[in-house]
């Protein structure tokens, strides 16, 4: 049977391409820390990105077939399930399966709709044009992106947005990190504990490491 | 104690089902569970009614026959204990209690809360076996194996066959039962031959039946009666991609030897 | 005078020479034959495996869903075997002498010393195919000492050791059942035996999904269907464990040997109340490291840790001082009910001997135990909420093997020719008794290294497919059979199968028991027809036939036991003497220890079905001691 078919070879897609985004997330939130910086910190990180634009197009390319993949399998497989486990029980007790867990289409979905927005809002900048970084210099000429941050999650709806759509990100980790330690069989009897306690750390560090900006921006601690 | 049971009964395979309310009196707490149902039959059967019809044979938790999920768990409620050896002294008086088949699209239900879990012979069936002819073999002691090997096959091998973790299961996935076989012969020297092909026809296998796919929530774990652990599904992950390496193009053999 | 038909020579080149004689079939034709396996144990996996690798056509049939699930699963302590690996001075020759011993000198000669011969190649062959036996940790098999054995050669895996056989033999069966030479018949039940011109040719069979009886056609049929042990309603058997397929062999010629043979295990679980539908056993092993003991005085109400040294009174140790806690189980079985007869048993009813482990606890330490037993504590305080590690174990007899069987010559041939019977269903190799561990030697003995040779002697005198199942014979047997299950669904009397079957077992086990008399037994061929009449009149199965219907089912089986019953206490009150499991209290030493008979009694009962209501015929093979002298069982 053809590896993309087998059960398990599909779930190695998932958790693999699952990994790869994970370490893009990190990445991105390690630049998004330049924020902090100042408006010289991220409008510089932003140039720098845009002189890389073939790097930067290659990336993108490698990220998009990953999310595929990802969202492709992952809609197959968790039809396949439904499928497998047509009736349920009168009486439902969950014995170790978490909400996590269980809400990983859902959590996805969520991720899913949310990057496109997120896409739409802060790279193709087309949701809020008149605080959009292209339109907006800042003093030595470049786009900028700090101020489009900043007054973009001073809007109360924008913040909750992304407020909302890192907790999903964060539940799809709690159960993803762990999930692909065990996908790809890295783990036995001494590391299984850890590593699905570590994945759960990971993922309120990424959570709050997300969360921080709009909600330092809203409460007002960083200002434009 | 006095309980209250909502039973499933369905005459069979293709007709409705539904949850039947049946009144448990005077039950011992010495009793086991099935001998809790085996009182409700007997006044059923004197009622001029239907008994309840479930599995059961060896009654002391080896031959993995029972199945029942009461109260939304596979083998109820008490940890690594399956029906049969469930006391009724871990219920109490009043208690209601939910009795269903295992359910899963590949355990069809045949009556009440017997299902057919032939799926899980055609499974061991494909390649859950080591190709070995009776006569003709190494003395027993002539392939050493390490105490700590023996004994973690035996962790697997300890698989009583009863798809608890099917029914647990929220995809309805064999992912633990075929993990067992698969790491129980790959952890043996013996095993280790057909280890690349075994893999991979066993899981093609339980796609082919219809079992869902594994999402790593490890309810099979909890719900297992004799405590098989996730660890062996890592092990036939491992197993399988080591056999993206070889060529697995070779079924196991199985041809009897003349004819 | 029936005839073993051993092979003549010395003990040891018996089977060599027997095998040297015995005619092939080839390559090419054994296709052509179809053999029908009845149940799918350990004798039944093996032989159906086994003979599928061949290159036969298998029918394999099994009343569970899976064959992976006949009842020799739930064996825990071990297997034996002569391998003398822990060089303690074993032997095939000793394990032969210990066995016939432990048989109470009431087992062929032959039969057992090829058992022994074989006991080390199914080691050998359950290796291979990945039975995870216990290993040391330089990666050699680990041996331990069984009850009634003083050399070490029991093998073992955790206490689960007839599971792990099992599904190795189960392993290789679905390799044939892929292979196409084995089809497998789950959830059906054998019904009867069909015989043409007095040869078996197939059987008939209740689809217990559908209800549909249908009949297979078969060259030659091998039943391997297991124990009666639970004639005695309560006993370690499982619960769809029955007489049935031997028994019916036997209304259709097969002769029935020696069917008083019960063996009472001394390690089960009290029983705990009238609810009770079956009998846990604690596996023998424990005996390794537990002492048993009741208090000294009667009646003695008192916490067991409250009873001090003094007042305990280890009566296996005192009894039998070489042996001690590791006794056979008949004479350890025997000896805890004396105790309790005496009025000092414990626990609730006074029916329990306490199994104490405080000093090998204190010896070893709590987690040498626990290694040891872990599983088996478990077990004991699921079922009684107690913790063995804190306080004594308490623990019975409960009938749990049953020795006696179809009589088989040495091919494992019945006498009807065509009939093959193995493992339990058999007499053949334990005796009077079974020794601990011997069980799975012998299903595997049969069904992996004895039946290939002896069927094919038979086959290669046949013509493959002779008999179709358009015969006559069968049309009668379905009829039958159909006739029988249609009288139990009319008759909707007041009784349910589950009360007669409460009843037969009280009567068994109150006088065709542990200990039995003339009087009792009388007593129990009275009331067994009478029960069995009432049965006839007054039971009651709901449902109909053309469906899954387990009471029905069970009504089968009982009604068969309602008339094996009778045979059981015939053939103990013709045995004058008390020998292994069949103990008569009027033959006894003065010190209560059993008296045999070899003058009169050194001999196979086998009965011949004459009707229902009329007195079996009694055939007798005389056993010949040879090798062994015979002499009294002491274990002192």
């Amino acid at each position: 049977m053809p590896f993309l078919k087998s059960m398990v070879g599909r779930k190695i897609v998932m958790a693999v391409s699952g990994l790869m985004m994970a370490l893009f997330v990190v990445a991105h939130l390690l630049g998004n820390t330049s924020i902090f910086a100042g408006p010289n910190g991220i409008n510089a990180y932003a140039a720098k990105l845009h002189e890389l634009a073939p790097v930067v197009w290659a990336y993108r390319l490698v990220m998009i077939i990953l999310f595929a993949l990802h969202v492709y399998y992952g809609i197959q497989l968790t039809l396949e399930n439904q499928k497998a486990k047509p009736q349920v029980y009168a009486v439902k007790s969950s014995l170790s399966a978490t909400f996590a867990g269980k809400s990983m289409i859902w959590t996805g979905s969520i991720i899913g709709f949310f990057l496109i927005y997120h896409l739409l809002q802060f790279t193709i900048q087309v949701t809020n044009p008149e605080i959009s970084a292209g339109r907006n210099l800042d003093a030595v000429g470049r786009p900028d992106v700090f101020h489009m941050v900043v007054l973009s999650f001073q809007k109360s709806f924008i913040a909750f947005i992304y407020v909302g759509a890192m907790i999903a990100l964060a539940l799809h980790l709690t159960h993803g990190i762990q999930s692909f330690f065990q996908t790809l069989g890295l783990n036995n009897d001494r590391t299984f504990p850890v590593i699905t306690k570590s994945g759960t750390l990971a993922a309120v560090i990424i959570f709050l490491g997300y969360i921080a900006i709009p909600l330092i921006i809203f409460i007002g601690i960083l200002k434009g | 104690m006095n309980l209250t049971l909502y039973v499933w009964r369905q005459k069979g395979p293709d007709e409705p089902g539904r949850l039947e309310q049946y009144e448990a009196k005077d039950i011992s707490p010495e009793m086991s569970f099935l001998e809790m149902l085996d009182v409700v039959n007997e006044d059923l059967i004197k009622g001029g009614k239907e008994p309840i019809a479930f599995d059961h044979d060896c009654r002391e938790g080896i031959c993995g026959m029972c199945s029942q999920v009461i109260n939304g768990i596979p083998h109820g409620p008490q940890e690594k204990t399956t029906v049969c050896q469930l006391h009724m002294r871990h219920f109490k008086e009043g208690d209601i209690l939910y009795i269903e088949p295992w359910r899963a699209r590949a355990f069809p239900v045949i009556k009440d809360l017997i299902v057919d879990r032939s799926a899980l012979e055609r499974i061991i069936r494909s390649g859950g076996y080591i190709s070995v002819h009776t006569g003709g073999v190494p003395d027993a002691n002539a392939i050493l194996i390490p105490k700590a090997d023996a004994e973690t096959a035996m962790d697997a091998s300890e698989c009583i066959g009863c798809g608890a973790c099917i029914a647990a299961c929220p995809n309805g996935s064999a992912m633990l039962f075929t993990a067992a076989k698969v790491a129980h012969l790959a952890m043996l020297p013996q095993g280790r031959v057909e280890a690349a092909q075994r893999v991979c026809v066993m899981t093609e296998a339980m796609l082919k039946e219809g079992f869902g796919n594994c999402g790593n929530h490890y309810e099979c774990q909890a719900a297992c009666p004799k405590g098989i652990k996730v660890q062996f599904i890592a092990k036939l992950n491992r197993e399988f991609m080591k056999a993206q390496t070889k060529d697995t193009g070779r079924r196991l053999v199985s041809e009897p030897f003349s004819g | 005078m029936l005839d073993g038909k051993c092979p003549s020579g010395p003990l040891a080149e018996k089977w060599d020479k027997r095998c040297r004689e015995m005619k092939l079939v080839n390559p090419a034709n054994k296709r052509k034959y179809t053999i029908i396996v009845v149940g799918t144990g350990l004798a039944g996996a093996s032989t159906a495996a086994t003979l599928g690798e061949l290159g036969y056509n298998v029918e394999a049939f099994c009343y569970q869903d899976s064959p992976r699930r006949g009842h020799s699963i739930a064996a825990q302590g071990g297997i034996n075997a002569a391998k003398n690996y822990p060089g303690d001075g074993d032997s095939i020759s000793r394990l032969f002498y210990d066995t016939i011993k432990g048989g109470d000198f009431r087992a062929r000669e032959a039969n057992v010393y090829r058992l022994a011969m074989v006991s080390n190649t199914i080691i050998d062959q359950c290796v291979a195919q990945g039975v995870p036996f216990a290993r040391d940790y330089a990666g050699y098999l680990e041996n331990r000492s069984f009850g009634g054995a003083q050399v070490s050669r029991t093998f073992y895996a955790r206490g689960q050791t007839g599971q792990q056989l099992l599904l190795g033999a189960y392993a290789a069966l679905s390799r044939q059942v892929k292979a196409g030479t084995v089809r497998l018949h789950p959830r059906t039940e054998m019904l009867d035996l069909v015989v043409v011109d007095g040869e078996a040719k197939g059987i008939t069979v209740r689809d217990l999904v559908t209800g549909a009886m249908s009949s297979y056609a078969g060259d030659a049929v091998c039943l391997c269907t297991g124990g009666y042990a639970n004639v005695f309603y309560l006993s370690t058997n499982a619960m769809g464990s029955n007489v049935t397929a031997t028994y019916r062999a036997y209304k259709k010629g097969a002769f029935f040997a020696n069917p008083c043979y019960t063996q009472i295990h001394p390690t089960c679980i009290p029983v705990s109340g009238d609810h009770q539908s079956k009998l846990t056993l604690m596996s023998e092993s424990l005996r390794n490291d537990g002492r048993v003991w009741v208090p000294k005085e009667k009646g003695n109400r008192r916490a067991p840790h409250e009873i001090p040294e003094s007042e305990r009174d280890y009566f296996l140790e005192r009894k039998y001082p070489s042996y001690g806690n590791l006794a056979p189980r008949d004479i350890a079985s025997r000896a805890a009910k004396e105790v309790c007869d005496e009025g000092r048993g414990v626990g609730p009813g006074g029916r329990g001997v306490y199994l104490d482990f405080a000093e090998a606890i204190g010896r070893l330490g709590e987690e040498k135990i626990r290694e040891r037993y872990g599983n088996l504590f478990d077990m004991y305080e699921k079922i009684t909420a107690e913790n063995a590690y804190k306080e004594p174990m308490r623990i019975y007899p409960a009938p749990h093997y049953t020795m006696g069987g179809l009589w088989v010559d040495y091919d494992l041939q019945s006498t009807i020719p065509g009939l093959f019977v193995l493992g339990e269903a058999n007499f053949s190799d334990h005796g009077a008794n079974r020794l601990g561990a011997s069980a799975l030697m012998q299903g595997l003995a049969d069904g992996y290294f004895i039946i290939p040779y002896t069927i094919a002697n038979y086959l290669a005198r046949t013509q493959p497919g002779k008999v179709s199942r358009d015969h006559a014979e069968f049309r009668k047997s379905r009829e039958e059979v159909d006739a029988l299950t249609k009288k139990l669904l009319s008759l909707k009397g007041n009784r349910t199968v589950n009360e007669f079957h409460r009843e037969l077992g009280k009567i068994m086990w109150e006088y065709v028991g542990m200990a039995r008399s003339e009087e009792g037994l009388k007593e129990a061929l009275k009331l067994i027809p009478e029960l069995r009449a009432e049965f006839w009149e007054n039971v009651k199965v709901p449902g109909n036939g053309a469906e899954l219907n387990q009471q029905l089912e069970k009504a089968c089986r009982v009604a068969d036991f309602l008339e094996f019953g009778e045979l059981m206490a015939r053939d103990a009150l013709h045995r004058n003497e008390s020998c292994g499991g069949h103990f008569r209290v009027e033959y006894q030493m003065p010190d209560g220890e059993a008296r045999r008979d070899d003058e009169n009694f050194c001999y196979v009962a086998a009965w011949e079905f004459r009707g229902v209501d009329k007195e079996p015929e009694l055939h007798k093979e005389p056993l010949v001691f040879e090798n062994v002298p015979l002499a009294v069982r002491s274990y002192k």
